[in-house]
């Protein structure tokens, strides 16, 4: 058996072994071990290094409050940092190592930093390393330099970048009642909510559910408290209605009582369940909520208090009554309140020989004097401990006569050998979840605790989180709370019985003990309490300046130990009482957690991907599929060899040779239907629509309400009510909202109905002198010759069997056609056109010719549409209807849209025929060592087929008035510099002769 | 943060989109008043307390509703459709 | 010797630390100052000490309702870079740029300046091109920025997933090296030690409860300590900018109020050394000296003053932050926090006279306040010394709204939670 391990300890099986390697030594414990007990047990000591100093730490907690005890847990390749020991439940296999430490924990180089003491004092790095004014270490230089040394320094463990191949997942959850905590109150108000018929879910962040009751070794309803809970959650796994989450932490209390929590399902687990995530996020929304969340208990502060050895009393009574193991064989105690006097008590009856106790308190109750005679201790009240010693463990400590009512220390100090010394600051509330809610917490000065205030949202609070320290108070708080939140009236039958150790819940006004030495106040952080003297003398006195200032509370414990001790002491300093020096407000989380859990199932699968009904034909095919937003689309149709640019360069020639056709499925449909849908569009688009043909289609434009340009697409009118709208394929959303809003806000009269088509319907543009012959050899039941099928005009037949709507319309410039029809039928009909294209030389298409083919049409797109160009500077005033008022109207000609220097869109020729770049910019004067003056940028630009030349369209202040002129690109990321000549957008056929026909 | 849909119940923020301040009023189409163009597309109450504004149940039934909520506690006092038929137009106190 | 050296270090440690004077006095209100400045947040603190500094004007009060950079100094993710599109912001971002490169001289305070840049991570073609055109506006005004091809960013940021199958892989990024972080904190203290030693009195738990008034003039201010007058009245307190506007009868502004988080992980040994961006949504990491990731995304999106935020925001960050980290999943989130950002119409601020006679009003920061805090100190002691802006912040005014002269970095017009 291990050398510590003794007969107590209800929460470990002895029966079962388990074997891990802590900083690669193998060790062994039980089940039901956390590292923490497991390694105590091994009589292992020291578990890590501090953060600033260095300095050698043990185990001050035996909970998730633990700031000394850090490690990573290595799972082959993947890392998890920073988990504290003792919320390391161990298993067979589990591999542990120490952090921020170099070459090893005990022999830590980075502990020299101990002799800087004095220096390194609080906020010491504000006044230093700022370096000289001149020389190659002026400016930020020479911080930088240090700095590089200061982040290897700091750091506790390491991440890694190996992908974490663990599930995470969310649940969602909703419950009448949730009870956050199962100690005696937690239970209690589970047991009452669920008799009550409410759904109840209790979380308790420990594997096992009971809480205080798990180590106390008091009596309740006649029998041991821990088989007291054991019943007790036997009980509520009876019920149907009740959840029990173990190992969950309710870690963020969140608007509309929605609460977040996170359950460590398979961290214990040497090999997950299948399918089994590592942790599960709930999102759980309460009717209400019962806070049983307990209280943590606090260390003094007095020199040394850091020693590896020195722990919280309560922590070695946990590991003595719940872990069996007995963390010292020489015990002290050293408190400022009487429930510590139970801890020692606790250890004598494990084994340990208790050597003394000193409290602060010149006098005891009789009953806790009687307590503490049966500890056999020496017991020195009116003493205070004023150091310790001992290096990588506890060899003994020194004590003084200590007067309360002045803090002073008189006498000659007396040195006893302890190995383990225990700690008791008192206790404070674990308010942080009704804090998060919103509300300020109270201080009490009789328990030297904030206490949690009046509800802002629907909790009720239980047990030691109220300051209710005893048992008895625990059981009757938490069934009364449980009846209240699950809105019972019963009358409850008698309350369990309780027998447990007497004592005053209010500890003395004393949380430092000021002798020489350093004193820690937040360990893991190494702020001491000089730090917090030094931050008062520079000011830094209220509590979130002492907090940032100092950075204690920062670290990972987030201060649920430290927070009181620290700001009691800064009270002193100021000579006020504590609640002056403020409130620290908690924010979510409780206690870290793990990113994974948050994104869930979104880790590895961040956005939903948009596929076109013919996308699988496009992969199967050779297409080069481009992601757009969360879209997919063909860019290009490469042969094998080519390189991108000549397979674009081959599509769009052979469309403008002889016929092309390209997925446009992902373009925005919106149905726009009602009696006023004519009246409503003429308002949403620049142009008229309301004067549209049935049968017919129209460009249109859309602007914003500032007059800015917005969209732009056709829309096309099947029937007198009936329109089909197209847009963008980046703002189909955006589009849709627009119009959902003026319908519903603005304009409730107009009698119109809007339904996004988008995926209902799958569309193929077919292009090309060839297009129509294509056509003809597919579609039946409509010609489609130019009477039938006009420009502009709409047709509906089918192609092979497949109802079909076609507009002849065209952004390539060639003579065109949209084909659309049932997303279910879009391979199908995309095949039979593939096919009937065959003979003629069709070729499929991608977004880089279309955007070459639209690039000599001067097209605009997004790039040109871009949230700060109007109309105008696109030359779309044509567009502008002056008859009617439309969205946008009433500001377009403010003074800043309408200035003459605004970026107007031009076309672009390279003349020194090399590519040109999208977002270069055009200057009039080239100056490639200070490139300035730029007069605008390049949107889009390709390798012209049709005109033999690199061209780009580009938005040029002034521009329309340039054309004709030479100016330059300038690109100095690219190093590209070159002449070009401005000329109008429209390269190709400007007079539209080849898409008329 | 829930909302309460008057179609679909309580819904969790995550499903509405912010459409802002409820306030604003939106000149007639033709008006050539510039100062209520601007007012209308420009300037916002922003108070710090009970804000009226509109929300959109976008990821549900795509009604936009006129909220009452308090900026200070992001409690919700009344929900109720914007579109007029469906009810009573809510407005707030003074100031606009 | 400097107030603040490694040898006063040395000689303060060996008297035990006992001589360090505060950093700021805590005086109490006169009756009257030249110069009054609501908020002691950064931008109040920095305007403070620009005004004593550069003008002489040091009968100054800056009155803060909370403890010294309660705001947004002290809330944000400590980004400082110059890369912006339109001349506007370059130019003024820039100013600040160069600012921060001398503060910790300046202020004899090491703000912790750390230039380790800041890298636009782009996915897709037409986005690289689009910041191509950003880089080279910034290349054309004279601003540090340069294009970094996927295996170049691989080299910076190992941890970073650039492999082909993500959901939306890194074809590029735009990077400006000169871009970094500060200590967010030391800014506010530096600010308002320098402008302390100059005679500026820094008046902490003064909340302003109304203005005086002499008809339309502001003359003067009440406080929760007393009516205080002054000839100038500056108001610097984004994130409240509605509330206290409203005091002076100015019910409505080109601003609303959201509530944006902010996020830190336990400390980890060096991870990034840079600051990163995705492009695909909205998210930017940075790690603290202390060893910290300090992240964020984006607001809320719905008008706040809670300084709290909810977990749908959280769910995305995280979600955005494993896109780009797979190995963080095993991290784990310390801290969260929420703080109030003016956001804006066109998401660019306001630095500018009036709206009333003897005010002048600082605000609309967005999410982007911080690192302007110098140049905004600057530029809005210069337009309350002289009685009209700088150039660098002329087109900063608060009518531009009205003519149409929108300063929209984004593109996304009057909705400001889009910016």
């Amino acid at each position: 058996m291990s050398p510590r391990r003794i007969e107590t300890g209800n929460r470990i099986d002895r029966l079962k072994t388990i074997r891990f390697t802590f900083d690669g030594a193998a060790y062994t414990g039980h089940a039901g071990d956390t590292l923490a007990s497991a390694l105590l047990a091994n009589g292992v000591t020291l578990f890590g290094r501090s953060f600033k100093y260095h300095r050698p730490r043990g185990l001050l907690s035996a909970g998730v409050e633990e700031p000394n005890a850090l490690v990573t847990v290595l799972r082959g390749d993947v890392r998890e940092p920073n988990i504290a020991a003792t919320m390391v439940e161990i298993h067979d296999g589990l591999v542990a190592i120490s952090q921020n430490r170099f070459p090893s924990l005990s022999w830590d180089i980075n502990a020299v930093n101990q002799l800087g003491g004095k220096i390194l004092s609080a906020g010491f790095y504000y006044k230093t390393f700022m370096g000289p004014v001149i020389g190659p270490f002026k400016g930020t230089r020479f911080w930088m330099f240090c700095e590089h040394f200061i982040r290897r320094a700091a750091g506790l463990g390491r991440a890694g970048s190996a992908a974490d191949p663990a599930r995470y997942e969310r649940m969602n959850a909703f419950c009448d009642v949730l009870v956050v905590g199962s100690g005696p109150a937690g239970l209690m108000a589970a047991k009452a909510a669920a008799d009550q018929g409410a759904r109840v879910i209790l979380a308790e962040l420990d594997p096992r559910f009971g809480g205080s009751a798990n180590w106390s070794d008091e009596t309740i309803d006649g029998l041991p408290s821990a088989d007291w809970a054991r019943r007790a959650v036997k009980q509520l796994e009876g019920h149907d209605n009740v959840r029990l989450l173990p190992r969950t932490t309710v870690w963020g209390y969140y608007d509309n009582n929605t609460l977040a929590a996170l359950e460590r399902v398979s961290d214990h687990k040497e090999n997950p369940g299948k399918g089994e995530p590592l942790h599960r996020y709930w999102a759980i929304r309460a009717g209400s909520v019962v806070l049983a969340t307990g209280a943590f208990e606090r260390p003094l502060v007095f020199p040394g208090n850091d020693r590896p050895g020195v722990m919280l009393a309560h922590a070695a009574e946990r590991y003595a009554n719940e872990f069996g193991v007995l963390p010292g064989d020489k015990v002290a105690l050293f408190t400022n309140n009487d429930s510590a006097y139970r801890s020692a008590l606790a250890l004598k009856k494990a084994g340990a020989q208790i050597v003394a106790i000193a409290d602060v308190r010149p006098e005891l109750s009789g009953d806790v004097r009687k307590l503490a005679e049966e500890t056999e201790a020496e017991i020195l009240t009116g003493h205070a401990v004023i150091a310790t010693e001992g290096g990588r463990a506890l060899t003994g400590l020194k004590l003084q006569r200590f007067d309360m009512a002045n803090g002073g220390l008189t006498g000659d100090a007396r040195s006893i050998h302890a190995d383990c010394l225990l700690m008791s600051g008192g206790w404070s509330p674990t308010i942080h979840l009704a804090s998060q809610a919103g509300a300020r917490a109270e201080w009490s000065p009789a328990r030297q605790a904030f206490l949690p205030p009046q509800p802002t949202q629907k909790w009720i609070g239980a047990g030691a989180f109220t300051g209710s320290f005893s048992t008895a108070e625990a059981i009757a708080e938490g069934r009364a709370a449980g009846l209240a939140a699950a809105g019972g009236s019963s009358t409850p039958t008698a309350l369990p019985s309780v027998e447990a150790a007497p004592g005053d819940p209010d500890p003395a006004p004393v949380f430092e003990i000021r002798a020489k030495g350093k004193s820690f106040v937040d360990f893991q952080h190494d702020v001491t309490a000089e730090d917090v003297r030094l931050a008062h003398r520079e000011g830094f006195v209220s509590v979130e300046h002492l907090k940032r200032y100092t950075t204690l509370g920062m670290a990972t414990d987030q201060g649920k130990s430290s927070n009181v001790p620290g700001l009691s002491i800064m009270a002193e300093a100021l000579g006020k009482p504590i609640p002056e020096v403020g409130t620290t407000r908690f924010r979510p989380p409780f206690a870290p957690v793990s990113i994974g859990s948050l994104a869930a199932e979104r880790f590895g699968d961040l956005k939903p991907e948009r596929l076109t009904p013919m996308h699988d034909w496009h992969v199967d095919n050779g297409a080069t599929m481009y992601s757009a937003g969360l879209w997919y689309r063909p860019m290009i149709y490469g042969l094998s060899g080519e390189t991108i640019e000549q397979a674009y360069v081959r599509e769009a020639r052979a469309t403008r040779e002889t016929a092309g056709i390209v997925d446009v499925s992902t373009l925005g449909k919106i149905a726009i239907q009602g009696p006023d849908a004519a009246e409503f569009l003429d308002r949403v688009y620049t142009n008229m629509f309301s004067t549209l043909a049935v049968g017919k289609a129209r460009y249109g434009l859309m602007l914003r309400e500032d007059g800015f340009a917005f969209d732009d697409g056709t829309t096309w009118r099947l029937g007198e009510q009936d329109f089909l709208m197209t847009t963008t394929t980046a703002n189909a959303g955006k589009v849709m909202q627009h119009l959902e809003y003026f319908l519903d806000v603005i304009w409730p009269e107009l009698k119109v109905h809007v339904t996004s088509v988008t995926d209902q319907w799958a569309g193929a543009a077919i292009g090309g002198p060839k297009a129509r012959q294509i056509l003809a050899a597919s579609v039946t039941g409509t010609a489609v010759d130019n009477v039938t099928l006009p420009f502009m005009g709409i047709v509906r037949g089918e192609i092979s069997g497949v109802p079909v709507m076609i507009c002849r319309l065209s952004f390539s410039g060639e003579m065109a056609f949209e084909v659309y029809c049932g997303a279910g039928y879009g391979t199908h009909v995309w095949e039979t056109l593939v096919a009937a294209g065959k003979p003629f030389g069709l070729v499929t298409y991608g977004l880089e010719a279309l955007g070459t083919m639209r690039i000599e049409k001067g097209h605009v797109t997004g790039a040109e549409i871009d949230g700060r160009t109007t109309a105008r500077d696109l030359h779309l005033d044509w567009m502008l209807s002056k008859k009617k008022p439309f969205i946008g109207s009433a500001m377009m000609d403010r003074e800043g849209l309408v200035s003459s220097d605004r970026l107007e869109l031009v076309g672009l020729m390279a003349l020194d025929n090399r590519p040109l770049n999208g977002g270069a910019h055009i200057v009039e004067e080239l100056d490639e060592a200070n490139p300035h003056g730029s007069i605008g940028h390049i949107t889009a630009c390709c390798y012209s087929p049709a005109l033999g030349k690199h061209i780009a369209l580009a938005l040029v202040k002034g521009g329309k008035a340039r054309h004709g002129t030479r100016a330059h690109v300038s690109d100095p990321l690219r190093n590209r510099f070159g002449p070009v000549e401005i000329v109008s957008n429209h390269f190709y056929d400007p007079d539209g002769s080849r898409m008329h026909g | 943060m829930l909302i309460t849909c008057p179609y679909c119940g309580p819904r969790d923020v995550i499903e509405f989109t912010y459409q802002g301040d409820g306030n604003r009023e939106r000149p007639e189409p033709a008006s050539q008043n510039f100062e209520a163009w601007n007012a209308y597309v420009y300037d916002r109450l922003n108070p710090a307390g009970d804000h009226n504004e509109i929300w959109q149940h976008s990821g549900g039934c795509r009604s936009h509703l006129r909220v009452v909520r308090n900026t200070l506690t992001h409690e919700i006092s009344s929900v109720a459709f914007a579109r007029g038929d469906h009810g009573p137009r809510r407005k707030m106190e003074g100031k606009s | 010797m400097a107030e603040y050296s490694a040898l006063s270090l040395l000689a303060n440690a060996l008297k035990g630390n006992k001589d360090w004077k505060p950093a700021w006095r805590k005086p109490d209100p006169k009756a009257s100052y030249d110069v009054i400045i609501i908020g002691g947040g950064g931008h109040g603190l920095s305007t403070a000490y620009y005004l004593a500094k550069e003008h002489g004007i040091t009968n100054v009060a800056v009155l803060e309702k909370g403890w010294l950079g309660s705001g947004n100094v002290g809330r944000n993710t400590t980004a400082v870079r110059s890369n912006y599109l339109l001349p506007a912001n370059t130019r003024f971002y820039e100013h600040s740029m160069k600012m921060w490169e001398g503060l910790s001289h300046e202020l004899n305070y090491n703000v912790m300046f750390s230039q380790r840049g800041c890298l636009n991570l782009a996915h897709t073609p037409a986005q690289f091109d689009d910041y191509a055109r950003r880089g080279n506006a910034m290349r054309h005004l004279g601003v540090d920025a340069e294009l970094m091809t996927p295996a170049e960013i691989k080299r910076l940021i190992p941890a970073l997933d650039i492999s082909s199958n993500a959901r939306f892989p890194v074809v590029g990024g735009l990077m400006q090296r000169r871009a970094g972080t500060a200590r967010h904190d030391a800014v506010a203290w530096g600010y308002a030690r320098g402008a302390d030693r100059r005679g500026v009195d820094i008046i902490e738990n003064c909340e302003v409860t109304g203005f005086l008034r002499d008809g339309d003039r502001v003359t003067g201010v009440t406080t929760s300590r007393g009516d205080i007058r002054a000839k100038k009245v500056a108001v610097a307190v984004a994130g409240s900018t509605g509330r206290v506007m409203q005091l002076a009868g100015v019910d409505t502004m080109p601003i609303e109020s959201h509530v944006l988080q902010a996020f830190v992980t336990e400390s980890l040994k060096p991870f990034i050394d840079t600051v990163v961006t995705f492009g695909m949504g909205h998210f930017y990491m940075s790690q603290s000296d202390k060893g910290g990731l300090v992240y964020g995304g984006d607001i809320d999106g719905y008008n706040s003053y809670a300084q709290r935020g909810n977990l749908p925001i959280v769910d995305e960050v995280m979600s955005e932050m494993l896109a780009l980290f797979p190995g963080l999943a095993r991290v784990r989130m310390l801290r969260s926090w929420g703080g109030v950002c003016d956001m804006s119409m066109d998401g660019s601020p306001i630095i500018t006279m009036g709206p009333l006679p003897g005010m002048y009003l600082n605000c609309g920061w967005c999410y982007g306040g911080f690192k302007a805090t110098p140049a905004s100190g600057w530029c809005f002691a210069w337009t309350i010394a002289k009685d009209q802006p700088h150039d660098f912040n002329a087109p900063f005014t608060l009518d531009r709204f009205h003519r149409g002269l929108v300063i929209d970095d984004k593109g996304q017009g009057a909705n400001p939670r889009l910016h």
